[in-house]
């Protein structure tokens, strides 16, 4: 079962990196996304996995009379894709947000905060604008 | 250097600040008094010691051990103190930062006391690193000069490098001796002498006793340091900051004393750094300077001693400390007051105060006299214990007699130098009208002078008081010390008259003597100085250099570091200590495999296309075959949520994906950061892989989970266990949960928001 989980997740941050290795913005936040699958499959291989029954405490029991799946990384799993979720969603905004001030989303050329001290390299093609953004 | 008393604006003029100048030598006083009671016990033979748990889950104690040794050395700490305190309420008056050096000082001398009565080496190592610190305040204390600054910093850097070196050399002595407590391990020397790792131990701990106490290589930073004003660079230089390594050596001689390593190392160090700094001192023209190189002289001398495991040698040592300190202290104090009094200390520019400073001038000729080594004087009985030690030590007679007649004919040159040149001759213009300093300012010459002459008539006063045990704590036996003026004619004073002739000869020669030194520094490849500017540069090129490889400023660049950091890190680690575990149960029903053929197909889809639209649909492959997972697993809750949570992901990409650039490029730098890119993903991915293994390899702890399942019903009155988790025993955290996706929402309308009104305005 393990062997399972541990395949899909390595498979998952393989694609994961290589996405967000390339300077795409777009191509970036697919990785973000497969990442975070990855690392619920994570926490979820850390609580151990059987095919089991759900944790759920039958009628007329004051606990589960059988084995059942392990409930506490199943809690913390719900966290995280939540969280995940809020994490997406803002990302994609400001990604959008970026390409409408920076009109460009090659994060090579994203460098605002830190530009280029020795004037070379690909950013200098197309200057940011340095236009304050504060709305 | 122009006296800060008359440049600086009388910002401090105070009650309070003259308050403080009368009040803080009283706590230098104090404590002198205090611990001169502990004399006449110490002098019997005893030992006082008193210790506070202070980390006890470390085996820590805040401990304190007091015999001769550490009472000679707080006793110079806090006497000198005293006058040291006294002097710089008068030498810095008016100073707008008076009361910052009062603290700055008060501190240095704290850290001093507990250094030298600390028996525990953590403590030691502890005050050690405080008297660092509160050096680097005093020497920058004139921080508005950036000579001051970088001196500072340059004391702090060599000798806290190594105090660490010292720290490490600590710990494995504590760990051999298996007791941090000195006097537990000075009882059982001969156990870490013969201990596996004696010489990593002596090397780490001379490491920082050589920094502390300025042996060359690392002699460089201690002339420097006289960035300082007087008053401290006469504290630091006699009997404080610079002694410590000293004291350090004389601390740890029973343990790790007594061995060729250590006699060769000490007596080799000691020797070259005595007769280089000699010679160094004779070029220098700044009074101060000059005082500077003969104290790295000193030390040399003083390390070149401690090498010795005969009696008269580690007496020599100790009477030479205390020689030192007084004619030292001294000495800087004249040269502060005829800086103070005349504006200049540059030996050229000055000559005939004797007639307007006629208190300084005695005090300055009485320590000039013991400096040199003159009878009656202490400096005399000092010399000739040299003398009869160096021809003691079978190993080298002739070669330690050699540096020590070199050392000390130097001295009595610069000795010369210091006293007639300022004070005899004619009268010169000078900066400022010179006449003589207040009574506070000349009284601790004075007195420190006069106890060279009155130690020096009545050796008896603290040759059995006080030398005596302190040289049975360095070679913990009892031993009889007794100190005389007059040995009879014998070889020792036939090396004195040389001592004399010799450095009359090089007072009279000074000048072409200094051209040619001036000359060899010239031409020598490198000094410590200049290696030191030269690290330093180069460690500020290579992080310029590193800073520019590792964060370029390009996003993937961080993130391909951070990456193969993990990879290589973790991976490493893994494989280093056999954490590798191979899956042996490869028995999975069939649609499982089927699953992960899905999410195979989603994650290679979304790397492959060039359609926003397979995009969309190859990560909703992806989640839902995680759903999938966990449903199979048992895990019904999960799988609802991840479903839902995809659908919501799907649509807020393909709401956003229209109005950002297509896919067409994918983004990696060439064929070769295509590769790159790729393996260091493939190497990520299995090294997750195989942690997921080895972490599931290990047995679980149940125990949370039991809880949870055996509470859920009778606590929290809830059937479904994972809810009940969320909602009742981690509630706050839910509620942080929610309050993260409502700030993310917030955040995602307002950016929105803004971008609309900009193109509204446009």
């Amino acid at each position: 079962m393990d062997a399972l989980l541990a395949l899909t997740v390595g498979v998952l941050v393989s694609g994961a990196v290589y996405l967000m290795l390339s300077r795409h913005l777009v191509r970036f936040l697919f990785g973000l996304i497969l990442l975070s699958n990855a690392a619920n499959l994570v926490i979820f291989a850390s609580g151990r996995t059987t095919l089991a029954l759900p944790p759920l405490v039958p009628d007329g029991l004051e606990a589960p009379a059988v084995t059942v799946a392990n409930a506490l990384p199943q809690a913390l799993i719900l966290t995280a894709i939540v969280i995940g979720f809020g994490l997406l969603a803002f990302a994609m905004v400001l990604a959008y947000r970026a390409y409408q001030s920076l009109g460009t989303v090659d994060t090579d050329a994203m460098r605002v905060a830190e530009p280029d001290v020795n004037g070379a390299g690909e950013a200098a093609e197309e200057p940011a604008p340095a236009r304050s953004e504060a709305a | 250097m122009t006296g800060p008393a008359a440049s600086e604006a009388p910002a401090g003029h105070g009650s309070g600040t003259t308050a403080l100048r009368w009040l803080a030598p009283v706590l230098p006083l104090a404590l002198f008094l205090a611990l001169l009671t502990l004399l006449p016990a110490i002098t019997g033979g005893q030992t006082v010691r008193v210790a506070w748990s202070w980390v006890p889950s470390l085996d820590v104690q805040l401990s304190f051990y007091v015999d001769g040794l550490s009472l000679l050395f707080a006793l110079l700490i806090t006497g000198i103190g005293t006058f040291i305190f006294l002097y710089a309420g008068t030498y810095l008056h008016g100073h707008p930062r008076l009361a910052r050096f009062y603290l700055y000082l008060t501190l240095f001398m704290a850290s001093m006391l507990g250094l030298v009565l600390a028996d525990n080496l953590i403590t030691l190592f502890v005050f050690w690193e405080l008297t660092t610190v509160s050096s680097y305040l005093l020497i920058g204390f004139d921080c508005e000069k950036a000579e001051a600054r970088r001196n500072a910093l340059q004391a702090l850097l060599v000798t806290g490098i190594g105090g660490l070196a010292m720290l490490a050399g600590f710990i494995l002595l504590g760990t051999a001796a298996g007791s941090f407590e000195l006097s537990e391990i000075n009882a059982d020397g001969a156990a870490i002498r013969e201990h596996a790792l004696y010489l990593p131990i002596l090397a780490l701990v001379l490491a920082g006793a050589f920094t502390k106490s300025a042996q060359f290589p690392f002699h460089f930073w201690l002339p420097n340091a006289m960035a300082a004003p007087t008053p401290v660079s006469a504290y630091l230089h006699s009997a404080t900051m610079v002694k410590a390594g000293i004291y350090l050596m004389a601390r740890v001689h029973p343990t790790l004393g007594g061995t060729d390593w250590w006699m060769w190392t000490l007596l080799l160090f000691g020797a070259v750094t005595a007769v280089w700094a000699s010679l160094m001192a004779v070029r220098q023209t700044d009074l101060k300077l000059m005082l500077a190189h003969t104290t790295v002289m000193a030390l040399g001398t003083l390390t070149m001693f401690l090498g010795a495991e005969v009696k008269i040698g580690i007496a020599a040592a100790v009477t030479f400390i205390l020689v030192h300190s007084l004619y030292k202290a001294s000495m800087f104090l004249v040269v502060g007051i005829i800086d103070h009094e005349t504006g200049t200390r540059e030996v050229d520019r000055l000559g005939g105060l004797r007639k307007a400073m006629p208190i300084t001038f005695l005090a300055a000729a009485a320590a000039g006299f013991s400096m040199a080594g003159f009878p009656p004087f202490l400096g005399f009985i000092g010399k000739e214990l040299k003398y009869e030690g160096a021809l003691a030590i079978t190993h080298a007679p002739v070669f330690m007699t050699a540096a020590a007649l070199a050392a000390n004919a130097l001295m009595v040159a610069v000795a010369a130098t210091v006293v007639f040149r300022p004070f005899l001759g004619q009268r010169t213009e000078t900066p400022r009208a010179a006449h003589e300093a207040p009574w506070s300012m000349w009284i601790g010459p004075a007195v420190l002078a006069t106890l060279g002459l009155v130690f020096g008539m009545a050796p008896g006063i603290v040759g059995v008081r006080l030398v005596e045990p302190t040289v049975e704590a360095i070679l913990y036996r009892p031993e009889d010390v007794s100190l005389k003026l007059w040995h009879g004619i014998n070889l020792p004073l036939m090396l004195s008259v040389l001592t004399v002739l010799l450095g009359l000869a090089a007072f009279r020669w000074r000048k072409p003597l200094a051209g040619g030194l001036n000359w060899l520094v010239r031409v020598l490849p490198t000094t410590g100085d200049r290696a030191y500017d030269a690290t330093l540069a180069g460690m500020m090129a290579f992080a310029t250099w590193q800073s520019g490889v590792l964060q370029n400023g390009r996003q993937r660049r961080y993130l391909l570091v951070v990456v193969a950091t993990f990879v290589l890190a973790v991976g490493g680690t893994l494989v280093v200590f056999d954490g590798v575990a191979w899956p042996t149960n490869w028995s999975v029903p069939l649609y499982a495999w089927g699953v992960l053929a899905l999410i195979l197909a989603g994650t290679a889809g979304t790397i492959l296309t060039r359609s926003r639209l397979g995009a969309v649909t190859a990560l909703g492959a992806v989640g839902t075959g995680s759903a999938v997972l966990f449903l199979m697993y048992g895990a019904p809750d999960v799988a609802m949520t991840q479903l839902m949570v995809e659908t919501l992901v799907v649509v807020i990409v393909a709401l956003v994906l229209p109005h950002l650039p297509g896919l067409a490029s994918r983004g990696h730098s060439g064929r070769f950061g295509r590769w790159r890119d790729c393996v260091v993903a493939i190497g990520a991915g299995t090294v997750v892989a195989l942690l997921v293994l080895a972490v599931t390899t290990v047995p679980l702890d149940r125990d949370l989970t039991t809880f949870f399942e055996q509470a859920s019903v009778p606590e929290a009155f809830g059937r479904n266990i994972v809810n009940v988790i969320l909602v009742d025993f981690r509630a706050i955290d839910t509620f942080g949960e929610v309050a993260v996706v409502a700030i993310a929402g917030l955040a995602s309308y307002a950016l929105v928001k803004s971008a609309r009104r900009r193109r509204g305005a446009k």
